[in-house]
């Protein structure tokens, strides 16, 4: 889905500045330091770091060893210790550790602490109880955003999902302003905000903080990036458990992606190494196919192959200069389709025994029926047997909660049972995972008369009442629109979207035992909805929980059919967009916070494609006709009315609520820009701040 | 932290400057307050013979010389240990207002009055500091630094600096009021970072009670203190608060957790043992008890096979070594070992799988599917067998299954299942299609004639016909069935 297909597509801005930023001050601090140096490099800093600069940098600013920091002593001889870190206790602890027992041992050193992306008074406060404040010196290395690819950015804070929305703690509020306020000064400056959740609204206004502070250089510049979206997660858990169906989206499940490049073992390479391969629009194979419904992968990657080898073939007619040609332009191009033709091949390959092994299809089925409401005793006991059978602990977790989001919480009975047997299966520990996604709200017991009907009915009530009113906005974005030129709508201003931690099985992940019981703040009615058209408005501000799915999901259409077999009267054909328009604009990121470039319309549904799992538009599309038997074939012009199998499921019968968003504001913006009693005013003096 | 607390107040009581009284809100005076603020720092340059902090350096080195400055250009660390430790012990002894190291803020930026933030904003930013402290390094930041402490900061003004990163002691906020009103600030700027350093200078200087008391007003900062307890193990002082707060069933689950970093199973064993007695919800009291007793059995089973393993007697352990230890599993793990190396032993033994059952209440389902999952890896397709046969009070046979038949196919022909022994169970699918669709992938052809004979499809049975070998008595039995006259075929 090439994005040259749209002519009204701007180009996304240049994010390598940010890498050359991060790059020269990486080297600014190393050269700090001078002299010959070792450094201690945090584990999940190391992919990032790789994107960034590589050893031979390193060594030119003196770098001597490399050491990966960890639970074992240091062994490093020399004189100057770097340690490159997260600000993390137990880190300070290493460091303070190593400091302290040199200076048992009489031995000298200069020591450097270099915090990513931001150091916190707690660390200081370790290193200061240990003793060996004074000793090292500490620096930040403001690495606040990883451009991934070309249309996307990750900050790369694991913790950020755990440490908010778990821990109730705000730490990362700061750095996420702070990377607001630098993609502002780069790209901006920003007209619009808009934003939903506590989070995204304590972001935007530390960061309106910082931009006031640091008035400006900004102004008169046209902005590359027009609109900024702010979401916090916790708004649409569950796009986020459904399960992944897009190529980039299974490849990561299987592999995992980590920023932005992933590691395909001896299976997929069939020979005995793994290959590091960067995944990203430069991969000329990849990136057809990475929003790709998985089920038109295969079509498309034969194709592929036979005009390959048409290519190929090509050369037996030549005579010796037309092969001379051919070997010094073409050669190298087809060799290298080659290649990555090979390995995406097999990795379709690995992909698919991996899901055959799982019965993949049924849990399709169970989430299906999970999302639409029906079923949902059958979609229990596969929920169970899953359990049982020990499959996966994240798998069966990931169900439960999209079962206890959908149904507003499992009826005690169910919880209890569930809950025991998979502490039996997995762990007796998991207690404690248990415990923390209660707190979170992900898997909830059903209080006494809280039925799902019950919250319905009363969710919908409400919703009817607010109709009426006018839509409730706080917040006001104040943007300052782009000096003498106007922004037509939402047709040429570029949309950004900013989701806090996207990533599915992170969310359980953060929740895991082992790292730990929570307090959380309690769930809070308010919700920051700044000025979101109506109808979504009056959903949102009339629930008091987050977990009414199925009331929101009515109210905004988010599942559009009907059931399993035949149709609601609601059903209807929906308008697709033809493949081209969807532009591969848009992915996920594994972990933080990402940024999603937005596009005009068309592209805001296929922020789809970044959300968990469900492309749509492969619907006409010819390549999706040699599918697998595991997975329903898509061939030729589909009936929605009348669906012959599974396949409208996977291919966007869901909305992910994310999307439904961005998309509503985006009509409000298109189709009634200057209402009074609209969306917002337009005019740009009315956004001044 | 101790030491320097006399200096500090005398310092700070031979201050000149006072706190400003007025209205933060008000514009005209915040710009006065700026102007001050800058005139301020332009003092403490005119006449820093007044002060002693400044005259000397951290090692001890007049400010200004060239051996001083090339020092502080070239790592902005100290290189005299004690010459820093007293000066960083007095710039520290609020423990929440470090000197920023390589500061990035240089003098004229105090005189604009506002700091820009010192971030990557631009590369040129990052030059032009450099660029400063090449040209004026004694100007830089001990002047900041000490105009930190002379200039008295609102709680505001403070909370603002200590987000952007700047020094700033929060040594003056001695009443409680003060200490509150700081709090509240940090939280109204989102800054957890900043929230925490502040819970850090109330919990250093307030006393318990009176900390707690006023955090469990305050939901935001509690969240804060108690996520900064946890990470750094002060689990004492999490466990009293979390009491103070009647929060006991997360004083039992902070407890419980430790058991995490117990590696001993004996100590684990003890440890658990004590949990049982923990605040948990009722639900909750019966899972630790299970951990329990499943340990304890676990550390029997280990040891008893690891014996048996040794002397090798017991010809299961000979032939199927064992991979690992068996402490630690999950139960569902642990009673399948138990079908694997135990699955004949009588109930009254500890490690035959019927006593597990009992004594964990496992479901049906569950057990079946582990025995089943068990035994066909050890091939026992009689023990398989046994596993779904039940007896009716007439003395028939039948098969049941607590789980659906595909599902008993399936982990049957994962285990390589013989034809025979997989034909039997796929028969039993009672889905037709689910059925016809594992008998033919699975070449249980006499599943697939019937079933199509049942169907009465006679196409479809002619279809298959071309499947099966030729000559074979598969073809046979589909002639036969083809020739019989008796059946009305559906087409």
């Amino acid at each position: 889905m090439a994005s040259a297909a749209r002519h009204d597509v701007p180009e996304p801005p240049d994010f390598d500045i940010l890498k050359r930023l991060a790059r020269d001050q990486l080297i600014y601090l190393l050269e700090q330091l001078p002299g010959r140096k070792d450094l201690f490099i945090e584990a999940d800093l190391m992919s990032p770091l790789d994107r960034i600069a590589n050893v031979s940098i390193l060594k030119q600013h003196e770098v001597d060893k490399l050491y990966k920091v960890e639970s074992r002593p240091a062994l490093s001889t020399s004189d100057q210790l770097c340690f490159l870190v997260r600000p993390r206790v137990k880190t300070m602890k290493y460091i303070a550790d190593i400091v302290n027992a040199d200076k048992m041992s009489g031995r000298s050193r200069k020591y450097k602490i270099i915090f990513s992306p931001q150091k916190f008074y707690a660390c200081e406060m370790v290193l200061e109880e240990e003793g060996v404040f004074g000793d090292v010196t500490c620096d930040e290395w403001s690495f606040y955003l990883l451009p991934l690819d070309e249309d996307i950015i990750s900050m790369e804070l694991p913790e950020f999902f755990r440490d908010y929305f778990l821990e109730g703690d705000h730490r990362w509020i700061n750095s996420v302003a702070r990377a607001l306020q630098l993609l502002n000064s780069l790209y901006g400056p920003f007209s619009r905000a808009y934003g939903i959740g506590r989070c995204a609204k304590m972001c935007y206004e530390l960061w309106r903080d910082l931009e006031e502070e640091s008035e400006g250089d900004s102004q008169g510049r046209n902005p590359e990036i027009g609109s900024i979206f702010l979401m916090d997660r916790d708004t649409d858990y569950v796009t986020a458990l459904c399960s992944q169906m897009v190529y980039e989206g299974l490849v990561d499940d299987t592999f995992r992606i980590k920023c932005g490049s992933v590691d395909f073992g001896p299976e997929v390479t069939s020979s005995d190494k793994s290959v590091k391969v960067l995944l990203n629009a430069q991969d000329k194979v990849f990136s057809q196919i990475r929003n790709e419904h998985f089920s038109s992968v295969f079509g498309f990657l034969s194709q592929k192959s036979r005009n390959l080898q048409a290519q190929y073939d090509r050369r037996r007619g030549m005579d010796i200069k037309q092969m001379k040609n051919f070997v010094s332009q073409e050669l190298k191009g087809l060799k290298q389709e080659h290649r990555l033709l090979s390995l995406h091949i097999g990795a379709c390959e690995s992909i698919m025994k991996k899901k055959t092994k799982q019965d993949f299809q049924e849990m399709i089925k169970a989430e299906h029926s999970l999302l639409e409401g029906f079923d949902i005793r059958e979609s229990t006991s596969f929920i169970e047997e899953h359990i049982d059978r020990q499959v996966s602990p994240i798998e069966s977790l990931r169900l439960m909660c999209l079962l206890s989001i959908t149904e507003n919480g499992l009826n005690p009975k169910d919880y209890r049972s569930l809950k025991t047997q998979y502490l039996q299966s997995y762990g007796p520990e998991h207690l404690l995972t248990f415990h923390n996604l209660k707190r979170i709200g992900l898997l909830t017991e059903q209080a006494a008369g809280e039925t799902l009907t019950a919250v319905e009915s009363r969710v919908s009530k409400l919703v009817t009442d607010r109709a009426a009113g006018e839509s409730r906005s706080h917040g006001e974005p104040r943007g300052r629109a782009a000096h003498g030129r106007e922004l037509p709508g939402w047709g040429q201003a570029r949309g950004w979207c900013w989701l806090c931690c996207p990533y599915s099985a992170w969310c359980l992940h953060s929740c895991w035992a082992p790292a730990g019981s929570c307090c959380a703040t309690s769930w809070g009615s308010e919700l920051l909805l700044s000025s979101f058209p109506g109808k979504i408005t009056d959903a949102f501000n009339s629930l008091a929980r987050k977990s009414n799915f199925r009331a929101i999901s009515k109210k905004l259409g988010l599942v559009r059919l009907g059931g399993l077999l035949g149709c609601s009267a609601a059903a209807r054909p929906v308008p697709w967009p033809a493949p081209e328009l969807l532009t591969p604009w848009l992915c996920v990121t594994p972990w933080g916070c990402c940024l999603v470039p937005g596009l005009p319309r068309p592209a805001v549904r296929a922020v789809l494609c970044m959300a968990r799992g469900m492309t749509r538009g492969q619907l006409r599309d010819p390549a999706a006709s040699a599918a697998s038997p595991q997975i329903p074939r898509l061939d030729g012009e589909y009936d929605l009315k009348v669906p012959r199998d599974m396949a409208y499921v996977f291919s966007g019968a869901y909305t992910p609520l994310s999307c439904k968003i961005i998309e509503q504001v985006g009509a409000g913006r298109g189709q009634a820009p200057s209402t009074p009693g609209g969306a917002r005013p337009r005019a740009p003096a009315a956004c001044r701040p | 932290m101790n030491r320097p607390r006399a200096d500090e107040e005398e310092y700070w009581h031979s201050s000149k400057c006072r706190a400003f009284t007025f209205d933060d809100e008000d514009d005209e005076l915040c710009q006065l307050k700026e102007s001050k603020r800058a005139v301020n720092s332009l003092r403490d340059i005119v006449d820093d013979e007044e002060d002693e902090l400044e005259k000397v350096s951290w090692s001890g080195e007049p400010v200004g010389s060239i051996s001083w400055s090339i020092k502080e250009t070239a790592s902005s660390s100290s290189t005299s240990p004690e010459g820093r430790d007293s000066s960083l012990q007095k710039g520290s002894s609020s423990n929440a207002a470090l000197p920023k190291q390589v500061s990035s803020y240089s003098l004229s930026s105090l005189f604009k009055g506002r700091n820009k933030l010192p971030s990557l904003q631009s590369l040129s930013d990052a030059l032009s500091d450099t660029g400063v402290k090449n040209y004026a390094p004694e100007l830089r930041r001990p002047k900041a630094e000490y105009k930190d402490y002379s200039s008295d900061w609102s709680p505001k003004d403070t909370v603002r600096r200590m987000q952007r990163g700047k020094v700033c002691s929060l040594e003056r906020f001695r009443s409680l009021q003060d200490k509150l009103v700081l709090l509240d600030e940090a939280v109204a700027g989102h800054d957890g970072n900043v929230i925490t350093a502040v819970l850090i200078f109330l919990k250093r200087t307030l006393r318990r009670e009176i900390l707690f008391r006023e955090l469990e007003v305050r939901q935001v900062a509690l969240c804060h203190l108690i996520h900064f307890l946890k990470e750094t193990g002060e689990q004492k002082m999490l466990l009293d608060l979390l009491r103070f707060l009647d929060r006991t069933e997360e004083v039992a689950l902070s407890q419980y957790r430790e058991h995490l970093n117990i590696q001993d199973v004996e100590k684990k064993r003890e440890f658990l043992k004590g949990c049982i007695g923990l605040p948990f919800s009722p639900e909750d009291i019966s899972h630790i008890q299970d951990h329990y007793t499943l340990l304890e059995r676990q550390i029997i089973i280990e040891a008893n096979d690891r014996r048996l393993e040794t002397a090798g007697q017991s010809e299961i352990f000979q032939k199927y070594p064992r991979k690992a230890s068996i402490l630690n599993m999950p139960l569902v793990t642990t009673l399948f070992y138990s079908c694997f190396y135990h699955y004949t032993e009588a109930e009254g033994t500890f490690s035959s799988p019927t006593n597990l059952k009992k004594t964990f209440k496992i479901p049906d389902k569950q057990y079946v599917l582990t025995a089943l999952a068990a035994r066909a890896k050890l091939r026992a397709w009689e023990d398989v067998d046994a596993l779904f046969t039940t007896k009716n009070w007439l003395g028939y046979t039948k098969k049941k299954a607590p789980i659906g038949f595909h599902r008993v196919v399936e982990i049957l022909q994962r285990n390589n299942a013989p034809v025979q022994v997989l034909q039997e169970y796929v028969r039993l699918v009672e889905d037709v299609e689910t059925r016809l669709n594992l008998a033919t992938k699975y070449k249980c052809h006499d599943v697939v004639i019937d079933t199509y004979r049942d169907l009465k499809d006679r196409i479809q049975l002619m279809a298959y016909k071309c499947k099966v070998e030729r000559g074979s008595a598969e073809e046979e039995k589909i002639n036969s069935i083809l020739n019989n006259t008796q059946i009305r075929w559906k087409n």
